[in-house]
């Protein structure tokens, strides 16, 4: 330890390091002791250690911030661990581990059962790890883009498969303009304030007019990029392609965890130092929101691709989230944060029952393949009917609380028209959700499937997203105090 | 004295001696060649062939420069243009000397004194392999474009333990001007050993020193690592379809790059102008000793019969007279200053030259793959744990 | 006066690099005016006096990135895609957009040039190897995270690289 990496430096990075620790050595015992790709199963154990190892860590963080409260700021201002942090944190962290845990049966099928995709996993969470605890642009944006190239790659993970091909390529494109986007509005809020440092910029921010030229710019290109990652509308075009070829559990993992990260540097951001300038955003976010619920909602009544419609309605939840934020009020952010934990859960959970679908030469993601699946894994139909009936917000499901918290913090803060606009899409969503259950329940099997094959992971992970989902809808009290813990600063 | 006027002297006598140098490297490699086959080498224009660049510069002039029917003109030209402009650029931050007064002016010998000149040179060698790309491909010729697809690849590829290389001594001097790096490489061990580079107190950079020679061959297209121009598999390689010239700025620029090479390296790892023992034990009186002796054994030739030539009967005594009469001015007080270093500089320069045409004359040429593999395996490891166990000795001892 | 005339001789080398990047047909030209876009922003580098930064963007960019740049450009055989009429239709299009972009953040800026804040530049001291070793102080010090986190990222690229275009794995 020097003067240049102190203890608590070195404490607040440990979970980084760790993870890139067993990413790494994930990538060399590939290829050095498990050259065959039936032993790769043993590569989850590298997952689920490294997962461990960096949950121990946080868990260690956590307590010291719940023994000395207040925060720990490391690297003079460059990265914080606060309850906030450590929020999102624990959700990549499950992301991630369930993702990874449901894995291996899709790949071997698909036959691209290769050891860097656990260490991508971790790499990726790496990533994510700087966009929720960085306090700095250049963290934060060299975190992003090591996520987003982490996520280029798995899109494209199975090389044999053209659709897969075409979604990496749309991605990466796509991807790296709405980077360029986001380090444009960085550059400006570095030439409005003279510093990378958030704090620096928030001083910098609220010292000016919310209409200041310079300062739109910023807010317009900044949130432009961010757009695009969290996909929504009108910056969405990526999604539905990007999510229909990358493999099943990748579109549940981009879905959920590249989202909330996404969104965890966006609420930094615009709770933060943008703060100030609200008055110029807000209506900005709105039409963002409502145009996302638009555009999400109607266009997923059409598809007829699971992972398609599955894109638009992640597009349609982005809007719901980003309404928790014009609302602004704690409510509204803690509705965001709610929100954003059981959207992963319900969606992780969705699309690990797609993920079991998959048979030798087929992905499984027609919305025929889901016929008759009550009779084939009557486990997974029930669990599915949870799942849809959490995405479409029908209580007595977690999905109904997210919307309900954004929903009153629109009420409170006066935004009447936007929770009307709001719950008339919710309508249209229950509509596409039970397409798929009528699928699952109604519809008569198809004559070749025969009864699923579930691996231990899968049965693993259901059990745990759907347990999550209906625990958190009848007893949402621990969920709503750690959410509420996140936003006390 | 005025700035402009004093660099633009400077300028013009660096570029006479460095083409000078240039065409006698050809002459020297061509000479030490034949020895090493056992046979005599240029003999005919002038006393031992001594005239034979001139000769062969006459020849280049007027040949007829062709440009091929589908080449692209424009490209075509400029490579040469490019590979020798950039060659000849290197040589301006090589120090020489040390800062001197003569007839009350303070100079030295070296046109600059960049404070990133290492970094410089770094950059004109990557930007080096575009002569070579852009005229191979520029010539619409197979062979050409071969050869250039090969040279970038190892020129790119051999770069890094180059750089590798050159950065740890960087570690132990904390410079990146030219000229501090050889200051702080005076003294001695002991009295004795000099502290230059490779013998350096906490980690002897010997290794990188060889490391920075093996990736020097690959660099200037030396042999072993000569698959840009090897002539068994395409023809003569990049510039197969270049004469006149055009091939002249070629060659020019593959001789000035060895001897720029040879310069850094006796820069960064050989002490500069620094000589191999204290002054105190006659390290000063090396050159006198050194042309002496080489006037008095070319008279002694000149004086026995039976191994004499036709045009010996007069050049030997003539350079003979020339040498011994040099020998003095070694010793004149007011230039002592200048020369010694000079000399020291140039004798461990062109000692490395000399070991560039020894190799030739000894080893066989590598394959292609080998020669990747090689790089990508073995040196870059190497250089790289060179670096690591220097740069770690440097960070615990300091 | 020089440095002024050095200015617009650098800039004007970037953006006729970068605009003949885009409009020349062949894909050898393109790679060479972007090499030569490289330089002009080398150039404005050194005239900031930011000499790492010059040469880093000439080692780095110019003699390494461009080189295998050119390299696959030659391997790979982009006759026919040379032939193709490759700006019919959309370039109107895309004037358009360019266009308008401009145009805002012209206005943007017009409207708030002025009122940025940039902190005064690093005045290279002779003695101290130029801004070398503050450039060091700013990397090892001040953005200590993102300079090791870059390290990930690059592998993370090379490791994408290496599966999307090996055949077996």
């Amino acid at each position: 330890m020097s003067q240049y990496y102190t203890a608590t430096d070195h404490f607040v990075l440990l979970p980084a390091i760790l993870l890139a620790l067993f990413g790494c050595a994930t990538l060399l015992f590939d290829f050095l002791i498990f050259p065959e790709a039936k032993q790769r199963r043993w590569l989850l154990v590298f997952l689920v250690l490294g997962e461990a190892f960096a949950g121990v860590a946080f868990w260690r963080q956590q307590s010291f911030l719940l023994e000395h409260g207040g925060n720990l700021t490391a690297f003079r201002g460059a990265l914080v661990i606060d309850h906030y942090a450590l929020f999102f944190h624990w959700l990549f962290l499950a992301a991630t581990l369930i993702t990874g845990l449901i894995s291996y049966r899709y790949l071997e099928v698909r036959d691209e059962h290769h050891g860097e995709y656990y260490g991508l996993l971790m790499l990726a969470q790496t990533g994510m790890y700087f966009l929720a605890s960085g306090t700095e642009l250049v963290t934060l944006f060299v975190g992003l883009e090591t996520m987003a190239i982490t996520f280029y790659i798995l899109v494209g993970f199975l090389r044999a498969d053209r659709r897969s091909n075409e979604a990496a390529l749309k991605y990466l494109i796509l991807g790296s303009l709405s980077s360029g986007f986001l380090v444009y509005g960085f550059s400006v809020l570095y030439g409005i304030s003279g510093s990378t440092r958030l704090s620096e910029i928030a001083a910098a921010v609220a010292a000016r007019d919310a209409w200041d030229p310079v300062l739109v710019l910023a807010v317009g290109t900044a949130g432009a990029g961010l757009m695009f990652k969290i996909a929504a509308a009108p910056f969405h075009m990526w999604a539905p392609d990007a999510y229909e070829g990358a493999p099943t559990m990748i579109t549940g993992y981009l879905a959920t965890a590249s989202k909330a990260a996404s969104f965890a540097l966006l609420l930094r951001l615009f709770v933060g130092p943008l703060g100030p300038a609200r008055e110029s955003w807000e209506p900005l976010l709105a039409a963002v929101a409502v145009l996302s619920m638009t555009i999400g909602n109607l266009a997923a009544v059409t598809q007829t691709n699971t992972k398609r419609l599955l894109a638009y309605s992640s597009i349609s939840h982005a809007g719901y989230i980003l309404l928790g934020l014009v609302a602004g009020s704690p409510t509204g952010i803690k509705g965001v944060l709610v929100y954003l934990l059981v959207y992963t859960f319900m969606t992780l959970g969705a699309f690990l029952v797609l993920t079991s679908l998959a048979r030798q030469g087929m992905a499984g993601d027609d919305i025929n393949d889901l016929r008759g699946l009550m009779k084939r894994a009557p486990g997974h139909a029930l669990w599915m009917l949870v799942f849809m009936v959490s995405l479409a917000g029908i209580p007595p499901t977690a999905g109904f609380l997210g919307k309900f918290y954004i929903f009153w913090g629109l009420i409170e803060t006066g935004h009447y028209t936007l929770a009307v606009i709001g719950a008339v899409y919710a309508v249209v969503a229950i509509y596409y959700y039970f397409r798929i259950v009528k699928a699952v329940f109604v519809e008569p099997e198809e004559a070749e499937a025969g009864p699923l094959t579930v691996s231990l992971g899968t049965r693993v992970g259901l059990a745990v997203t759907g347990a999550l989902t209906l625990l958190v809808g009848v007893y949402p009290e621990p969920v709503l105090r750690l959410a509420q813990m996140s936003i006390s600063r | 004295m005025n700035f402009y006027l004093l660099t633009l002297i400077k300028m013009a006598l660096t570029a006479l001696v460095l083409l000078t140098c240039c065409a006698y490297a050809v002459w020297v490699e061509r000479k030490v060649l034949a020895h090493i086959q056992l046979r005599p080498g240029p003999y005919r224009v002038g006393p031992h062939g001594l005239l034979q660049p001139l000769a062969d510069l006459i020849k280049l002039l007027t040949k007829e420069g062709i440009v091929p029917s589908y080449a692209n003109p424009f490209f075509y030209l400029l490579a040469p243009f490019l590979a020798v402009a950039l060659a000849l650029t290197a040589i301006v931050v090589i120090p020489f000397t040390p800062e001197f007064e003569l007839f009350g002016v303070r100079t030295a010998i070296g046109l600059t004194d960049l404070n990133i000149g290492i970094l410089f040179l770094l950059a004109l060698s990557s930007l080096g392999v575009y002569g070579i790309a852009i005229g191979g491909w520029a010539s619409n010729n197979k062979y050409s474009l071969m050869g250039s697809l090969r040279s970038s690849a190892q020129m790119v590829s051999y770069e890094l333990p180059l750089a590798m290389a050159i950065v740890s001594p960087l570690l132990l001097v904390n410079t990146l001007n030219l000229r501090e790096i050889v200051e702080l490489q005076n003294g001695f061990h002991f009295g004795l050993l000099p502290k230059w580079n490779v013998f350096a107190s906490p980690v002897p950079q010997a290794l990188g020193f060889v490391i920075f020679l093996i990736a020097a061959f690959a660099e200037t297209n030396r042999v072993p690592f000569d698959l840009p121009e090897a002539e068994s598999e395409l023809v003569a390689g990049f510039h197969t379809e270049y004469s006149s010239m055009m091939f002249a700025s070629f060659f020019m620029a593959e001789y000035a790059n060895i001897i720029t090479i040879c310069c850094v390296a006796t820069v960064l790892f050989l002490g500069g102008w620094h000589p191999l023992w204290p002054a105190e034990y006659g390290s000063d009186l090396v050159p006198v000793v050194l042309l002496a002796a080489a006037g008095l054994m070319l008279l002694f030739h000149a004086a026995q019969a039976a191994r004499r030539r036709k045009w010996d009967r007069f050049t030997f005594p003539v350079f003979g007279v020339l040498l011994l009469g040099l020998a003095p001015v070694f010793l004149i007080p007011v230039l002592k200053p200048v020369l010694i270093p000079f000399f020291w500089f140039v004798a461990k320069a062109g000692f490395l030259v000399f070991v560039f045409i020894w190799i030739r004359g000894t080893l066989p040429r590598y394959r292609y793959d080998q020669l990747m593999r090689f790089a990508w395996t073995f040196l870059f490891p190497l250089s790289l744990a060179n670096l690591l166990v220097t740069g770690l000795v440097v960070a615990l001892a300091g | 006066m020089t440095e002024t005339v050095f200015f617009y001789c650098f800039a004007a080398l970037a953006v006729a690099g970068a605009i003949l990047t885009v409009t020349m047909r062949n894909a050898v030209h393109c790679a060479i005016s972007l090499i030569a876009s490289l330089g002009g922003v080398a150039g404005l580098y050194l005239m900031l006096h930011a000499e790492f930064l010059f040469a880093v963007q000439i080692v780095l960019y110019i003699g390494g990135i461009m080189v295998l740049f050119l390299f696959v450009i030659m391997l790979v055989n982009l006759e026919a895609a040379a032939r193709e009429r490759q700006f019919h239709r959309s370039w109107v299009g895309g004037l358009l957009c360019a266009g308008g972009t401009g145009a805002m953040l012209a206005w943007f800026w017009l409207r708030g040039a002025g009122t940025l804040r940039l902190p005064p530049a690093v005045q290279p001291t002779p003695r101290e190897g130029g801004n070398v070793e503050s450039l060091a102080m700013v990397l090892f010090r001040d953005y200590l995270v993102p300079f090791e986190l870059a390290s990930l990222l690059l592998l993370v690229a090379i490791v994408g690289g290496v599966m999307m275009a090996k055949k077996r794995i």
